[in-house]
């Protein structure tokens, strides 16, 4: 229940968003509060509901490409993988190897970038202004890197049924190991600035514990579960496309605090590009696209789940089809939406500050749990 | 007691390190760009909105008005008409019309085309006063970039139907 | 001629232009100095368009201030509302009176300077709580709320370091302070430089600036207190900010950094028109060179949570001030 106004003044009721500089979009939360303190915390979605699932019905599925990225402005390429893999799946068409591995290269680049975005975003709640933009210096690069392979910079509508849409060049794959390095050289500032901060460690640790209970209960997933000290990734757990191939560990944390969410997504900086690496050695030759793609992708009748591991945890697919090629029903699952149902038991009992950073820790991507 | 200071000047020596590395990034040099004075250099493979390929030594375009673009525009952007001239097999292009405010930029229409008559163009300074900026004639777009290029654009020239003057 | 305009009164009416014209100036530049700062910090050249290097920006943003409607929310207190922003940029413009920028280079000499900068400083908190709660919006309240606490807890450490210097010296006049720094500052002495960061922080704090900005605590508060201010009613609490650091930076430098005095043999104290200039100019870099400081810490560090701020103030600052007090009463005893 949305809070109302309380008649005998005793808590305040506070709507923070739809326009608030830290909801990150148009998120709007409720708050109930008693002096600095938060009571309750009702999170109110669908400000930017654009009826993606629907659109996902009503066009054939190369019409849905456009539309995967703008769910997930941060992180557009997993949700682009996790699409053209349910189709596949559900086709049975074979994905040439290089293809595989370019889309693992440039989907851990985007990951990296969206948790870049975020690591810049979250001290931007934290009140330090600096950090977003050495952050996003580095973002540029990527941005820059995947601008030339795929034409865009953030919606990228880069992957096919069957393959990508354009090979990699050599200009890409140096610029990738000139990023690999300068990256790796960067972290030592991001240290000293921010991870040893008296301040910054102050105002995440112990704040926002989450315990694996709850994140059981929520269905949270991605870092937020990571940072509770559960082992799940879908890049482990479900091995899709050539995860399986490549050497990379699952950074977790036991604490469950803000802090330890902090500490995930910067491991996981380090171990995707461990992955880039690894991929760029290993780039097998030979076509990106397969050979024998029907133009028209009939789907079904039958149904396929696919899940993929995107920067916020498990986004899943799930791709009925009737025997048309206009999918019957296309159900995606973000993970966003679990990861906001933990605030309101999160936010109960801490201060307005702090609930501020816990939101800013859930990394929540607004557009993605509307819609 | 002896925590209670550890942890001051373990405290204030953090703060110290933070200020040397922004003191540091203070003087280096700066990395921005000075937009409108200086451009960077737009990756050949960049997306912008789509245009007719024009071949710079005939001035002529690719399209025989297939329709398949127009089919796989999720959004309907695309208007493709074209006329059979007296005498000619194929049909010509007379009119290309992209409705650039409701493209999505994801590249069927150029995958679709069976003889690559249209490519991204780099336009990425767009900016208008009103929706009806992002109407593009591509016909029109393609006679200008011939001339830029040129050759005499040959597109679109069977004889125009003359306009009805306007009643009196 | 001198009966009906009194020389004092003359005196008086001038040198108050000037400081006022003083505190825009600062302002103008100040605001130009930190966005250059920050963004190089950032890694980027901060204004550049507006004239050479951006010279002028603060120019042209005043004149847009000055320009924009200063709206009224429909149920705000309007008359306090009004009145809040004079109430940021007065006082501070009045302390500056007292400051001694050269030997001869002072309004007034009062025998309380110290005091009568201290309690002009103090009604800065009175102009947030008016800006605060006459804005009737959560937000601003929440700021105003925040801005009493911590402005209360913080004036403790501020007095009691200050108080430090003021038993050293034994006075309060601000000429014999910056006098009894003529061989050594007070900033290179144990206890002085203890009492130096403890009122510098508290400085910092007084001020309302990152790391201690919560009354605007834009990721929290949206802007704080001055959430529904546009126009020059905004113009104004800026223009108070920054009169608010030069001010409290121009404390640090007469208390702890000698003043006018030069170091070691590049000093004069003499009273000519060059003694002054060269003291003058001594006395704006250690202010201004505080000031940077300011400017650095606020681009560097994520900011406090509100009860880490106090228990900062009452565990930390107020038990060390305290203790450096009582050191340097025994010492000076000795
Ligand atoms: S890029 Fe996509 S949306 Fe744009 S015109 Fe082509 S098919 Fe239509
Ligand atoms: S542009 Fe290509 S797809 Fe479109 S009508 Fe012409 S030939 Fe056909």
């Amino acid at each position: 229940m949305i809070p109302r106004p309380d008649p005998t003044l005793e808590t305040l009721v506070l709507n923070m968003g739809p326009q608030h500089p830290s909801t990150h979009g148009v998120l709007r939360v409720v708050l109930k509060l008693d002096g600095e303190y938060v009571l309750e915390a009702h999170p109110v979605i669908g400000y930017g509901h654009r009826m993606h699932e629907k659109m996902g019905e009503v066009r054939n599925v190369s019409g849905f490409y456009a539309n995967v990225g703008r769910m997930d402005y941060a992180g557009a390429l997993s949700f682009g993988h996790g699409h053209v893999l349910a189709v596949e799946r559900m086709l049975g068409i074979e994905v040439p190897p290089r293809a595989e591995y370019i889309r693992v290269i440039t989907t851990e680049l985007n990951r990296i970038a969206s948790h870049l975005l975020w690591f810049g975003a979250f001290l931007l709640d934290l009140g330090a202004f600096t950090p977003i933009l050495y952050s996003f210096d580095d973002r540029e690069y990527i941005l820059d890197l995947l601008e030339h392979v795929t034409g865009a910079r953030l919606t990228f509508s880069y992957f096919r049924v069957g393959g990508v849409n354009r090979d990699l060049d050599e200009r890409f794959i140096q610029g990738t190991r000139v990023f690999i390095r300068r990256m790796r050289s960067r972290f030592e500032a991001y240290h000293k600035l921010v991870t040893g901060n008296v301040i910054f460690r102050k105002r995440v640790e112990g704040v926002g514990i989450i315990s694996p209970d709850m994140i059981r209960k929520y269905g949270a997933t991605g870092p937020v579960a990571r940072g509770s000290g559960i082992p799940y990734d879908i890049r482990r757990v479900e091995p899709y496309s050539v995860y399986s191939e490549l050497d990379f560990d699952i950074p977790t944390f036991p604490e469950g605090d803000c802090f330890a969410r902090y500490r995930v997504r910067l491991a996981e900086m380090e171990q995707s590009l461990r992955i880039v690496e690894q991929a760029l050695d290993r780039l097998p030759d030979g076509s990106v696209m397969a050979e024998k793609v029907p133009r028209k992708l009939k789907l079904g009748p039958g149904e396929v789940y696919q899940a993929v591991e995107a920067a916020r945890g498990e986004l899943g697919y799930y791709l009925a089809g009737d025997g048309t090629d206009v999918p019957y029903r296309l159900k995606i699952r973000p993970p966003s939406y679990s990861n906001l149902s933990l605030l309101n038991e999160l936010a109960s009992g801490v201060l307005l500050a702090d609930l501020v950073a816990i939101m800013g820790s859930l990394d929540l991507v607004i557009p993605e749990i509307d819609r | 007691m002896i925590r209670y200071f550890r942890e001051i000047f373990e405290g204030l020596w953090s703060l110290l390190v933070g200020l040397k590395v922004t003191g540091r990034f203070a003087l280096a040099p700066t990395v921005t760009t000075h937009y409108p004075f200086d451009e960077l250099e737009v990756t050949p493979n960049y997306r912008g909105h789509i245009d007719l390929v024009v071949n710079p030594k005939t001035g002529k375009d690719k399209c025989i008005v297939c329709m398949m673009c127009q089919r796989a525009c999720p959004s309907g952007c695309i208007t493709v008409k074209g006329e059979k001239p007296e005498g000619a097999k194929k049909k010509v292009l007379t009119e290309y019309r992209l409705d650039f405010t409701k493209c999505s930029l994801c590249g069927n229409c150029v995958e679709a085309c069976p003889t690559s008559a249209i490519e991204f163009s780099h336009e990425y300074n767009l900016a208008g006063t009103s929706r009806h900026d992002f109407h593009y004639d591509l016909v029109e777009r393609f006679r200008d970039r011939c001339r830029a290029l040129g050759v005499e654009p040959k597109i679109a020239d069977l004889t125009p139907v003359a306009p009805k003057p306007p009643e009196s | 001629m001198t009966d009906v305009f009194p020389p004092d009164l003359i005196r008086l009416i001038v040198s108050f232009v000037i400081v006022v014209a003083f505190a825009f100036t600062n302002a103008a530049v100040l605001v130009l100095v930190e966005r250059k700062i920050c963004g190089h910090i950032q890694r980027r050249p901060g204004p550049f368009e507006v004239g050479p290097h951006g010279l002028l920006q603060t120019a042209v943003d005043g004149m847009k201030l000055m320009a924009k409607q200063m709206l009224v929310p429909r149920n705000a207190d309007a008359s306090l509302f009004r009145a809040a922003p004079i109430l940021s940029f007065v006082p501070p413009i009045a302390a500056l009176i007292v400051v001694p920028f050269a030997r001869l280079l002072q309004v007034r000499d009062l025998d309380i300077g110290v005091l009568f900068i201290l309690s002009l400083a103090a009604v800065n908190v009175l102009a947030i709580l008016v800006a605060g709660w006459s804005s009737a919006n959560k937000y601003s309240l929440f700021g105003a709320i925040r801005a009493v606490a911590q402005n209360v807890a913080y004036e403790i450490p501020l007095l009691l370091s200050l108080l430090t210097i003021v038993i050293w010296v034994g006075s309060f006049r601000m000429s014999d302070i910056v006098a009894a720094q003529g061989g050594f500052w007070f900033a290179f002495t144990p206890m002085g430089f203890v009492a130096f960061l403890v009122y510098f922080i508290c400085g910092i704090a007084e001020t309302n600036r990152a790391p201690f900005d919560l009354p605007e605590a834009e990721s929290e508060l949206t802007a704080g207190f001055h959430t529904e201010y546009a126009g020059m009613g905004f113009g104004l609490f800026f223009l108070g900010e920054y009169t608010n650091m030069l001010l409290v930076s121009a404390i640090a430098t007469t208390l702890f950094l000698g003043g006018w005095n030069g170091p070691a043999f590049l000093t004069t104290t003499g009273t000519g028109f060059w003694a002054t200039v060269i003291q003058t100019l001594w006395f704006l870099a250690k202010v201004y060179g505080l000031i940077v400081v300011m400017i650095w810490v606020r681009w560097t560090y994520p900011r406090v949570r509100f009860d880490q701020l106090l228990n900062f103030c009452w565990k930390i600052l107020i038990p060390i001030s305290m203790a450096n007090l009582a050191v340097t009463a025994v010492w000076l005893k000795l």
